[in-house]
């Protein structure tokens, strides 16, 4: 099974045929795995890793800090699963340290996450404080690399 | 004038991997599985590690047994994962490569007419480093029935008054096999009884799969005294460049390759060596990503061979498959040139690693999956191709 979710994690396109081969499975078993996988929430979708510097250039995405006042019942919890329905919130962790709630936000121009930022977030009773760190360049996203050429040379035949 | 070449060297013949590269290098747009070297570049914490020792000017010599440190790391990490206790600063050399290393050795042990036993198929450079070191190469052919691991009885078969080494390599380049340990143990056991000193080299060690562990003859009773085992950092941290290899061996014996080290090549790049220790103390989750990745591409053509036709046992080691082609009515040379010009994918003919290689070819599976199954396409296609009846492509 870990063979199977990180094959899928590196690649989830990888045909179904290729990884019964890789895994010494049928595709049926691995059909029933990957069904299993969904069906047990293990995996909670799939999704394309984009090159921002190639396609919707114009998006901004946002890295923001939040501290919170946690809620006598209910802890962060409710506080960020509301702050996380936001459609412009694309991730959202609660973080040890300094801040409470990590998010990152994307929208349409630097005015959306302000926006954003003054409109929903900070509006938000339990939100004390927020800091908007806007991103500059990409250089890897979930493992992926947008602009390092890794490729080694190597000799045709070698013993 | 005419240069003087010494006869030694003139009657060695070349690497026959050596000729089939030069065909290679005259086409474009060929996938090779002809490759004994992994395709991944080295972890990048290795190459940082080196890029840090340079910084710091770490550019000179080193001893010429090699940084003190580098062995020591070198002697824990065999005790570690084989099992076996060396004294870092007197019974371990570090060499450029195994190959130097196996050449040292030969040459420190052997005098003109030892004979040394080693089985075959196997890589390239046994028979010409012994027969450069004044001995007599004899080869033991292995048997696909047996998946290629040697049989003791084979040996002994084999071992006259004159038989002063073996050699063994597993788990094996060129057929990816790897020895059950009650046949190791058997091995032992002649070695101890016609006392040979087994030369070892245990490269590909980490490569073993299917949960399996790697074990080293040295870890055997009465073994260590007896054993030069030949280890390096090239394959399982993807480092064929940096040539770093390792000898662990009695004092006496290491002494005396010392003195041909140092006066041939003084020491193996310190570099190189700086890069070791990194990989040695801290390379262990890299070397398993990769691991795990060869495997999943070995199990990928293993069964896409034998859906072909092309019989292959699954080997638990390494990065090669070494399939029967005998099916096609081809020999070896003629299948992969045949498929080297037809349909541009390079295999090595497994006659290159000795006679007993015929009927087989080597495909390394130490390339990107989607080159992998270009090739199994493209061999799918050239099978097919062929007068009816010679190839079982289902």
């Amino acid at each position: 099974m870990e063979a199977l979710i990180d094959l899928l994690q590196k690649n989830a396109l990888t045909p179904r045929e290729d990884i019964a081969r890789m895994l010494d499975m049928t595709v049926e078993q691995v059909d029933a795995a990957i069904a299993r996988l969904e069906h047990e929430g293990i995996i909670l979708g799939y999704q394309a890793i984009i090159n921002r510097e190639k396609w919707d250039t114009d998006v901004v995405t946002a890295v923001i800090e939040v501290k919170i006042t946690p809620e006598r019942d209910g802890g962060f919890d409710r506080i960020a699963a509301r702050i996380a329905k936001f459609e412009e919130v694309q991730t959202c962790y609660l973080m040890s340290g300094g801040y409470d709630l990590l998010i990152v936000v994307e929208a349409k121009s630097l005015r959306g996450v302000a926006a954003f930022v003054a409109e929903k977030l900070s509006t938000i009773e339990a939100v004390q404080a927020t800091a908007t760190h806007f991103r500059l360049k990409t250089y890897k996203e979930n493992g992926a690399f947008h602009q390092i050429d890794l490729a080694p040379e190597r000799l045709a035949v070698s013993p | 004038m005419s240069i003087p070449i010494a006869n030694a060297v003139r009657d060695i013949p070349r690497s026959g991997i050596r000729d089939f590269f030069e065909v290679v290098q005259t086409m474009g747009d060929v996938i090779s599985l002809g490759i004994g070297e992994p395709d991944f570049a080295t972890p990048w914490h290795i190459r940082e590690a080196a890029i840090y020792s340079l910084e710091k000017g770490r550019t000179g010599y080193s001893s010429n047994l090699g940084l003190p440190r580098l062995r020591r790391a070198a002697a824990d990490y065999v005790h570690q994962h084989f099992g076996v206790r060396y004294e870092a600063l007197s019974e371990v050399l570090v060499s450029v490569g195994v190959s130097e290393a196996i050449d040292i050795a030969l040459r420190a042990m052997l005098n003109p007419g030892d004979e040394v036993l080693y089985h075959e198929p196997c890589y390239v450079s046994y028979a010409p480093s012994i027969v450069l070191a004044g001995g007599v190469a004899r080869a033991i052919p292995t048997r696909a029935e047996d998946h290629f691991a040697l049989q003791a009885a084979d040996l002994e078969k084999a071992i006259t008054p004159r038989t002063k080494v073996l050699m063994l390599n597993y788990p094996n380049n060129p057929t990816g096999a790897t020895m059950p340990p009650e046949e190791l143990e058997k091995i032992a056991a002649v070695c101890v009884k016609h006392d040979l000193v087994v030369m070892t080299d245990e490269i590909y060690s980490e490569l073993t799969y299917d949960g399996g562990t790697h074990h080293c003859i040295a870890a055997l009773p009465g073994m260590k005294e007896r054993t030069v085992l030949l280890h390096g950092v090239s394959k399982a941290f993807a480092m064929t460049g940096w040539r770093i290899g390792f000898v662990c061996a009695p004092q006496e014996l290491i002494e005396a390759m010392m003195k041909i080290h140092q006066y041939a090549i003084l020491c193996a790049p310190v570099m190189g060596q700086e890069a070791a220790i990194e990989a040695l103390e801290r390379g262990q989750l890299s070397m398993q990503n990769m691991r795990r990745e060869y495997e999943l591409r070995r199990n990928y053509i293993v069964r896409s061979l034998n859906d072909l036709g092309l019989e292959c046992f699954k080997p638990r080691g390494a990065f090669y498959v070494f399939p029967k082609i005998t099916s096609t009515g081809l020999s070896s040379r003629e299948f992969s040139l045949r498929l080297l010009r037809e349909k541009k994918v390079a295999v090595v003919p497994g006659t290159a690693f000795g006679p007993s290689g015929e009927g087989h070819v080597r495909c390394s599976y130490a390339t990107a999956l989607d080159q992998i199954k270009i090739a199994m396409e493209r061999i799918a296609e050239f099978c097919e191709e062929l007068p009816a009846g010679k190839a079982a492509a289902a």
